[in-house]
């Protein structure tokens, strides 16, 4: 006997667009898969097919991840005429992972001194030699970069350090030690930014950063958002 | 109400003693009583550079030790009325002395001078500690070298966190000509990885070294560049206005030319 299905995604029709009602006992992937198949489906595509839409989605008790939260944009994104309007949880918010919040400082670090920071630090100011900046997160410095400074200590390898004035003593990412060459030619010191590759660092110009971390260009990140 | 400077580098042998012993006397000049002290127990030179040496009867250990009198052990310049000194023990070391003692000494001493100077000795051990902890201000020495600005950055760290207001720098045995060759760092760039105000750049100039043998700092020769140099650094210490001198020579070897060439 065929059990009677309750179904994962329900859709309510109001004066102010369409609500979705997500099933909070499933899998988040069951309930994507239960959404494509409404939205995308062959059979049904002729309903989509209209004006403008609001749509508000209530996800029950679920909180999502941002990459979840991705995977259902890129399925409604399929659907021109429906616009996500809002996102909800019962009384929390939505996102389990908040985007990572960044910390500015201000002041010098100078030789001798340990700036110690949990997670992405923006340092506006100097680290002379001698100095040194530590962070689990990415570091971002607003003034020169001519000490120590060593990002992702926790194991993150994703994270970058960027200075304006770019000559540092050492450079540390997660457990990969580099130094610069002996000779910096003067063109060298402007504006760069040192990231992991291969296991190894490298150390490129700040409008390359889009192509090698695609996924923080605001324009892809807008455009998956609407 | 007298001010306290210390005078530090925290690397040795940049000038942080003829520094002390010039801006002193320069002070002292203008027309301020000036009190110079002697923190480097054990290594004393400052009352070498001022030809005091043999005057010495008692010195800053014997007054916290309390076997003398504040009085009995400042030494009167011998060409100056307004500049005294109060010579470090060469018999006893670093440890003879506690901040403390040295707090409540600049504390006495400050209802007698309009300016107490106090030489530090090199290094960031005890010995600097308690150089700097009866201080108001602080003067940091620098040569145009690496290796002096880094410990003279060092040391502008540690200066910060013992609240002391921000340090001024000094920088000495300035070459023009070697910055050329790129030899050694420009004014620029020493400031600019220290970030702290410039007081002055002494020029380097052999009668510095002469003057300091002679026992008669470099201030009192009115031919030198140095001793201008100085002079320029106590008035700024004052409050006022002065260019600086690397700048205004520059300007006059210009106008110089121009008017050589018929153009001014």
């Amino acid at each position: 006997m065929a059990k009677v299905v309750k179904p994962s995604v329900l859709i309510k029709g109001t004066k102010d667009g369409l609500l979705f009602f997500f099933d909070d006992n499933l899998p988040f992937s069951v309930v994507l898969n239960e959404l494509k198949h409404k939205l995308l489906h062959e059979n049904s595509s002729h309903i989509w097919n209209g004006p403008d839409m609001r749509v508000q989605i209530k996800l029950g008790k679920r909180q999502i991840t941002r990459s979840e939260e991705l995977a259902l944009r890129e399925i409604f994104s399929a659907r021109k005429n429906l616009h996500i309007h809002m996102l909800e949880s019962d009384g929390v918010p939505y996102l389990l992972d908040p985007p990572r919040k960044m910390e500015m400082l201000t002041g010098t670090v100078r030789s001798g001194q340990v700036l110690f920071h949990q997670g992405d630090l923006l340092l506006l100011g100097d680290v002379n030699p001698g100095g040194c900046v530590q962070s689990t997160g990415n570091i971002f410095i607003l003034g020169a970069l001519r000490g120590l400074a060593h990002a992702g200590s926790d194991g993150d390898e994703s994270v970058i350090i960027a200075a304006s004035i770019f000559r540092p003593t050492q450079l540390r990412i997660y457990n990969i030690i580099s130094r610069p060459p002996d000779e910096w030619k003067e063109s060298e010191n402007k504006m760069r930014f040192a990231y992991i590759v291969k296991e190894q660092i490298a150390v490129d110009k700040m409008s390359h950063l889009s192509h090698i971390r695609p996924e923080m260009e605001w324009k892809e990140i807008s455009r998956k958002f609407g | 109400m007298g001010e306290s400077i210390v005078v530090t580098s925290g690397k040795g042998g940049v000038g942080k003693s003829t520094t002390s012993a010039n801006i002193g006397t320069a002070l002292a000049l203008i027309g301020k009583k000036v009190c110079l002290i002697d923190t480097d127990i054990g290594l004393r030179n400052l009352d070498v550079l001022m030809g005091l040496e043999n005057r010495i009867v008692y010195d800053i250990v014997d007054v916290i030790e309390e076997t003398c009198r504040v009085d009995q052990a400042l030494i009167r310049d011998k060409r100056c009325e307004e500049l005294y000194l109060l010579p470090a023990a060469q018999t006893k070391d670093k440890s003879a002395i506690t901040s403390n003692q040295l707090r409540r000494l600049i504390a006495e001493l400050r209802d007698q001078f309009d300016y107490i100077l106090i030489d530090c000795p090199a290094g960031i051990e005890s010995g600097f500690q308690h150089a700097i902890a009866g201080a108001d201000k602080a003067i940091v020495v620098t040569t145009p070298e690496h290796t002096a600005v880094r410990d003279a950055d060092r040391v502008i760290g540690l200066l910060e966190k013992e609240r002391i207001a921000t340090p001024k720098l000094v920088i000495n045995r300035f070459r023009k000509q070697l910055v050329k060759d790129g030899g050694i760092l420009d004014v620029e760039e020493v400031v600019s990885i220290l970030s702290v105000d410039l007081l002055g750049v002494i020029p380097d100039d052999e009668q510095v070294i002469r003057a300091g043998n002679a026992g008669e700092p470099a201030v009192w020769n009115s031919g030198s560049l140095a001793g201008k140099a100085y002079r320029n650094v106590a008035r700024r210490i004052m409050g006022e206005m002065v260019p600086l001198l690397v700048q205004e020579k520059e300007q006059n070897m210009l106008l110089k030319m121009k008017k050589w060439l018929g153009f001014a």
